[in-house]
């Protein structure tokens, strides 16, 4: 492993939604508390969990899309979120993000090539004069025929936009790139199209990934190290191998079993968890999973499980491994 | 740029566009016509079924829909069945095609655009036999809702957000059973709620749809399913908008209410996984036919067509380890102008100088699994690509 790309250091953040008559803060809603990972340079960490459980605004607080409360992202040696806007701006370019929409995420108005371009010109990546070069250069890169140049978003289908998406997050020569859902939105021969894309451009230019998913299996092809988000915190975080084939959270296991495999003669051994994910405005006391938790104790009632390295690198918050 | 725009297909001048429009009319004022007739005697959709076993028969089934740029053919000759007690998967990408088929099945297909042209789909309702297809739309209004209800895709928006889900669920009831009474009908609701395993069904008996998260909604868009006692259920990608954990939930819910009613569930998906778990048969689509159908084993274990052989290779598994996913190369065609040959052809890995023949036709491996492709014509040719995916 070489150098770390990004770290992320006791991440909060906090949405406030309900203030006083004097519009002070009174109640918050934790979409992200507490949470630290580092990602070294080149490889992809994937970040699973169910909706609503902060992966996304992780993402977005990153590029400080979102202000965040507490906490440090380091990228490149410096903190992103003490950066001012003018030296964050000179930053942007390093790191970018590929949106899980690819219908909602592209202009109407602008052609492929104004899209790819712009934010080229915008900080002079290379000269005027070889723009169009670099552009469509860049879209051969992506899979893009070149004469796709002057069309507009709406003449392709999914996964065609969803490769504009990429070739206009990667024109700027980023070093990190966010990419929350890229694939949820397609189909199943598309994903498969859009994931190679993204690891051969990461074989070919050393990308680092942080790979937002719901979907499991697309999260074990891709990622070399994995956080499994629950409510807002990290309840376990490891490599690929250490949490697929040992996942210690209960939380974790539950997630994995409910898989369905494609395979009508396997007949899986099914946690099936209860009821719904507790509402983050309102999260239960103690281990936030402690209201479905198969294994629920005592004790999870009450304390919240500390985040613990149990294997190096294999860290997980559970009451059940001391 | 004129040109350039005729090179990529979609453009049309003025005077076929004229033309297409000038079609378009004629083709479905008639059918509209045909669908709103009044006081039709009950023999003229009568039929009889081919095998009494089946509760819905789909025979040679085009519905096509009638657009500016021209006539898109999204269910294109289809022909399956429904067998009583059991669970039928339809798979394929977003626009093969499979939700239509079941629209069609609802006559909820958005018309006047989309119309069943030609083919029948017949119901068994245990004494008589319909076909759906000819069925007036206020005689179908008496079977939809009743005896097959759909469970649709998004529960977010399939539940109307100003009434509360009490009287949403009581509409059921009172619409189809006339001499129900309020009363009866809330006990009956509360019923199915529990049946469902909401937990505090009186509660949300008044709540509003927006006070329950996604799971509830789509556990009540299953109770409001049951409560005729249907003898089909159509679950339209029931479990797309949720998550895993939850999906896992309303599939075993799916599960134990087929076999409480003792009814059968045509389930449409794209997702593998779902319909292995789930199906006794499964029907695979591809730009509006159906090119592979047998049992869940046959399809799993011994898929035969290349594209189901694509789409089975191209979906990451757990703990199943590959350097490089499979991709079909390319595109759906344009459904509007399609080939002639195969409409695979261009996709397809395996494409020989036969498939440059029509659209080819039906082989039978085994009185269930039949495939469209011509790799098959030698029947000594042996199946190098279902074994690899079934190590």
């Amino acid at each position: 492993m070489s150098e770390t790309c990004l770290s992320v250091q006791n991440l909060k953040k906090y949405f406030t939604i309900g203030t006083d008559f004097l519009g002070r803060p009174t109640q918050y809603l934790k979409a992200v508390d507490d949470v630290s990972f580092d990602i070294p340079q080149g490889t992809t960490m994937g970040l699973v969990g169910e909706s609503g459980c902060g992966k996304t605004t992780i993402g977005r607080t990153i590029l400080r899309l979102h202000d965040l409360t507490d906490g440090k992202v380091i990228f490149n040696g410096q903190d992103l979120s003490k950066l001012s806007r003018r030296k964050l701006r000179n930053l942007r370019p390093q790191i970018q993000i590929i949106f899980q929409d690819p219908y909602s995420s592209l202009s109407p108005r602008l052609t492929v090539g104004a899209i790819i371009g712009e934010a080229v010109s915008a900080h002079k990546i290379v000269p005027k004069s070889e723009l169009k070069e670099y552009v469509l250069q860049v879209m051969k890169d992506c899979g893009l025929q070149t004469h796709y140049y002057e069309r507009y978003p709406h003449e392709f289908s999914g996964g065609q936009r969803q490769r504009i998406c990429i070739a206009r997050a990667i024109a700027l020569r980023p070093r990190f790139i966010v990419c929350d859902e890229p694939v949820s939105a397609l189909d199943v021969s598309i994903q498969a199209q859009i994931i190679n894309l993204l690891k051969d451009l990461q074989d070919k230019y050393g990308y680092t990934y942080l790979f937002i998913s719901h979907d499991l299996s697309v999260v074990e092809h891709i990622s070399d190290t994995v956080g499994v988000m629950y409510l807002g915190n990290m309840v376990e975080y490891g490599s690929k191998e250490d949490i697929f084939s040992n996942p210690l959270h209960p939380y974790t296991k539950a997630l994995f079993s409910a898989v369905p495999m494609p395979d009508p003669t396997v007949k899986m051994q099914r946690i099936i968890l209860q009821g719904d994910l507790p509402s983050p405005a309102n999260p239960p006391k103690g281990c936030k999973f402690c209201t479905r938790c198969p294994e629920c104790m005592e004790i999870c009632k009450t304390d919240a499980p500390e985040f613990k390295e149990m294997t190096p690198g294999h860290k997980v918050a559970c009451h059940l491994y001391k | 740029m004129a040109k350039a725009k005729k090179d990529n297909g979609h453009y049309i001048s003025r005077q076929e566009e004229k033309a297409i429009a000038k079609y378009n009319r004629k083709m479905t004022k008639e059918l509209e016509a045909k669908k709103h007739r009044k006081n039709v005697s009950e023999d003229t959709y009568l039929t009889t079924m081919k095998d009494p076993k089946n509760i819905v028969e789909f025979d040679d089934l085009h519905t096509y829909f009638f657009t500016d740029a021209g006539t898109v053919k999204s269910v294109d000759g289809v022909t399956f069945s429904v067998p009583a007690n059991s669970t039928v998967g339809v798979v394929g990408e977003s626009g093969c095609g499979k939700s239509v088929t079941s629209l069609s099945l609802m006559q909820l297909v958005q018309a006047p655009q989309g119309q069943i042209v030609k083919g029948s789909i017949r119901y068994n309702d245990g004494e008589k036999c319909y076909d759906i297809a000819k069925m007036p739309s206020e005689a179908m209004r008496q079977i939809r809702g009743k005896d097959i209800a759909m469970i649709f895709q998004e529960p977010m928006t399939s539940l109307n957000p100003v009434f509360t889900i009490g009287y949403q669920l009581d509409e059921v009831t009172l619409l189809h059973n006339p001499g129900a009474t309020k009363e009866e009908a809330k006990k009956k609701s509360i019923e199915m709620l529990t049946q469902v395993g909401i937990a505090r069904p009186e509660g949300v008996y008044d709540n509003y749809p927006h006070e329950l998260s996604g799971g509830m909604r789509q556990r009540v868009m299953i109770a409001m399913a049951l409560v005729c006692n249907p003898k089909l259920i159509i679950a339209d990608e029931p479990t797309t908008a949720l998550d895993v954990t939850i999906q896992a939930q309303i599939l075993d819910l799916l599960r134990s209410v087929r076999e409480k009613i003792k009814g059968s569930i045509m389930l449409i998906t794209h997702d593998l996984g779902v319909v292995a778990e789930m199906a006794d048969f499964v029907v695979v689509m591809y730009a509006g036919r159906i090119i592979e159908m047998g049992t869940a084993k046959e399809i799993f274990l011994t898929p035969k067509h290349p594209y189901t052989v694509g789409l089975m290779k191209s979906k990451p598994v757990v703990s199943k380890k590959v350097d490089r996913l499979y991709s079909i190369p390319g595109q759906v065609p344009n459904p509007i102008n399609m080939p002639q040959t195969c409409y695979f052809k261009d996709r397809c890995d395996r494409c020989h100088t036969a498939c440059e023949g029509p659209y080819p036709s039906v082989r039978k491996f085994s009185d269930t699994h039949q495939v469209s492709c011509y790799l098959y014509d030698d029947t000594n040719t042996k199946d190098n690509d279902s074994m690899e995916v079934a190590k």
